[in-house]
């Protein structure tokens, strides 16, 4: 018993750290894939080329003068943060890696991580509302928006698979993918997924609670110094969870041959990051009433015509 | 609006609700002070946005942030020495405000100027154009969006400053025209390279093309958002780029041709949609006729040789009396207006800035979009604060 408590422990200790690892380093990444691909080098200055550049961000941040508005509600502008960046790690436990590299294995994996990322997005809420301000409460508000939008055809989206591997595991999932890629049998899902997906990482082209140029910085706009930093990671972790999804759900886990396991799951994660990265150097941004109707009256009616697909291809065969 | 629209006014439900909101919950509209410190006001520029969710009710402009009394200050310089005041107006064009001063003075004076130096003005002036509407497409994008458009336009605009470092020795204020011509001829080599510049641009231009032209957000943004008839905007004061937008046949180049455009064969930029897509649409076809102007200049500069400046008196003294000359400016109508006594000193002298002309047809364009559309609004009329506040 207290073995396989240490080793729980330990494996928690590992995913942690190299999830926060990744998550500065993704940045780094963005940074340098975006500067490439809009003619620019990215960071350069901060050790070998800038490679120490998020340390440096980090500690920045770390060493900033940490301001709290007049007119804020001072706890919940605390609590945002905290609950935001929790969220974002706490998934992390039920993904698995490899057929046996995860923190737990949860028999409700799919629900647990569709459930806590709504939560995270309340977090968004919060932050705008207490923050006092009037640019953060359009972020949040917008934020809400988004979440019934997007949360709605995110969860149909899965359905389909849902359906075919009959499991919420998500090891079993990705069992059930030995011969076939579930993408091959759900490419209308996937692509409603990849698109749900966008939305929940306010990502271009639906960022739109930050919105930069109509928002300044949306519902984090007062926030500074760790504060935002706890915003930042969690919005890259929310990428990592979300492209680990789409592996597990789709691209069949850590199936693939020779290489092992974990190194396939991370190919196929990277290959995603890297789409992410790549729509956003490429397209302008939705306004949020347009994400809206994309979500209600076009990605919903897709997402339950393919359950309902889905579900009559299954009785025939 | 959003909460009466999912309400369904024909039902009694709906009725009730209604009524009952407005009888219990007293609403109220938001104020949202955007700018002068904003990402997207495009320097100091600030609007009060008057809210209701986040469709906009009213809108009122606030200007003045960059206010020297340019034209106060006129009245105490000589006019050679009041010229390089006018590359701060809009100091992303400054050949253009340049050539408005020099064509002002010009006709007051009634000087002459050399062929040659006619037509680098035309070219200069030309290469403003693109390099102008090259940081309006930039930031434009960059507000609705799409980033990389705007770092594929500085690129190109890049290529223009160094033509005019190597023409003047300056990127931003040039100050190359003089009364009378312009400060010296082109350097060796320009020609070759403005050359080069003319053979690129096409294809650049097709860049922009494939990332924003169809893409179907940037439809969505732009499409039918703030539509401005062309009587309306004619009513407004609207010129340049903007009112060609809406179908109206008005470029001064073409209407009541200065300097040497008359020679040249280039086609005004129309198009019918009234919206921030049409305005980007001409402004795309501006400039591949600017640079088609450029070439032909190119072709002619060639072979033509002569002075570049005319015979000018020591100490600049118009005769009495008062002026006024435009120039299609990459904004719109830029006009000079000028009131001589005498003196080496306008006695007056009063600018009609484009910008802040076009800038009065905010509010009318934005009533009742949204909060995202008011960016997409400034970045399509291109204003440039320099030359609102003067």
């Amino acid at each position: 018993m207290a073995q396989e408590l240490v080793l729980v422990v330990i494996k928690m200790i590992v995913v942690f750290a190299v999830a926060l690892l990744i998550v500065a380093y993704l940045t780094y990444f963005e940074r340098k894939i975006i500067g490439h691909m809009q003619l620019r080098l990215g960071p350069m200055r901060v050790g070998p080329h800038g490679l120490l550049q998020p340390i440096a961000d980090g500690l920045k941040l770390f060493v900033k003068e940490d301001i709290v508005p007049h007119d804020s509600d001072r706890w919940t502008f605390y609590f945002a943060p905290i609950l935001n960046l929790v969220c974002a790690l706490v998934l992390l436990a039920v993904i698995p890696f490899s057929y046996n590299f995860m923190v737990t294995r949860l028999n409700i994996g799919v629900l647990y991580v569709l459930s806590l990322a709504s939560v995270g997005t309340i977090a968004l809420l919060l932050a705008g509302w207490s923050s006092g301000s009037k640019y953060p409460i359009m972020g949040g508000l917008r934020s809400a928006a988004q979440i019934f939008s997007y949360e709605i055809f995110l969860g149909f989206s899965i359905m389909g698979v849902l359906m075919i591997s009959g499991s919420l595991d998500l090891v079993k999932i990705v069992e059930a993918q030995s011969k076939v890629w579930n993408i091959v049998y759900q490419p209308v899902a996937f692509v409603v997924y990849v698109i749900a997906a966008l939305g929940e990482l306010n990502r271009v082209p639906f960022d739109l609670p930050e919105a930069e140029n109509e928002l300044v910085a949306g519902f984090h706009t007062e926030y500074s110094g760790f504060k935002f930093a706890y915003f930042f990671l969690a919005e890259y972790a929310n990428m990592i969870v979300v492209s680990c999804m789409a592996v597990i759900l789709f691209l069949g886990g850590w199936k693939g041959p020779v290489l092992p396991g974990i190194v396939w799951f991370l190919i196929k994660m990277c290959a995603f990051f890297y789409f992410f990265i790549w729509v956003r150097a490429t397209f302008p941004r939705y306004r949020y009433d347009q994400f809206m109707r994309i979500g209600w009256k076009i990605m919903l009616p897709i997402a339950l015509a393919n359950i309902v697909v889905t579900g009559v291809v299954m009785m025939l065969v | 609006m959003m909460e009466k629209g999912l309400m369904d006014k024909g039902s009694v439900e709906g009725q009730v609700t209604e009524d009952l909101m407005r009888d219990t919950l007293k609403t109220r509209e938001m104020w949202l002070n955007m700018g002068p410190q904003h990402p997207s006001t495009h320097g100091v520029l600030r609007l009060i946005l008057a809210l209701e969710g986040e469709r906009i009710v009213d809108t009122e402009i606030v200007i003045g942030y960059l206010h020297r009394g340019m034209e106060k200050l006129a009245e105490a310089k000589t006019y050679p020495q009041f010229l390089p005041y006018t590359d701060r107006l809009d100091y992303i064009s400054s050949h253009a405000m340049n050539f408005g001063y020099v064509l002002a003075v010009e006709k007051l004076m009634g000087i002459e100027v050399p062929e040659r130096a006619q037509y680098i003005r035309v070219m200069m002036a030309e290469l403003t154009r693109i390099s102008s509407h090259l940081i309006w497409l930039a930031t434009h994008a960059l507000d609705i969006g799409a980033m990389t458009v705007f770092l594929y336009c500085f690129r190109e605009r890049e290529m223009i400053l160094d033509l005019f470092e190597m023409a003047c020795g300056a990127r931003l204020t040039t100050s190359y025209f003089r009364i009378g011509g312009v400060a010296h001829d082109l350097p060796d080599g320009f020609i070759e390279q403005a050359r080069e510049f003319c053979k690129i641009f096409p294809k650049k231009a097709q860049d922009y093309d494939d990332l924003i032209l169809k893409n179907r957000i940037w439809l969505s943004r732009t499409v039918n958002v703030a539509k401005i008839s062309g009587e309306e905007g004619l009513n407004l004061g609207l010129t340049g780029p903007n009112i060609r937008g809406s179908g109206v046949y008005w470029d001064i180049r073409k209407d009541e041709p200065y300097s040497n455009y008359d020679k040249l064969d280039w086609e005004i930029a129309v198009e019918h949609g009234c919206d921030v897509y049409a305005r980007y649409l001409v402004r795309l076809k501006e400039m591949r006729e600017s640079c088609k102007i450029v070439s032909q200049c190119l072709d002619i500069l060639e072979k033509l040789d002569g002075p570049v400046m005319a015979k000018v008196p020591k100490v600049i003294k118009p005769p009495e009396g008062e002026v006024y000359a435009s120039v299609e400016a990459p904004k719109g109508e830029l006009g000079f207006y000028i009131v001589s006594d005498g003196s080496p000193k306008p006695y007056r002298l009063k600018i009609r800035a484009p910008s802040f002309a076009n800038l009065i047809s905010v509010p009318t364009m934005v009533r009742g979009h949204m909060v995202a559309d008011v960016i997409a609004v400034i970045g399509s009329i291109d204003v440039v604060l320099g030359e609102v506040d003067r």
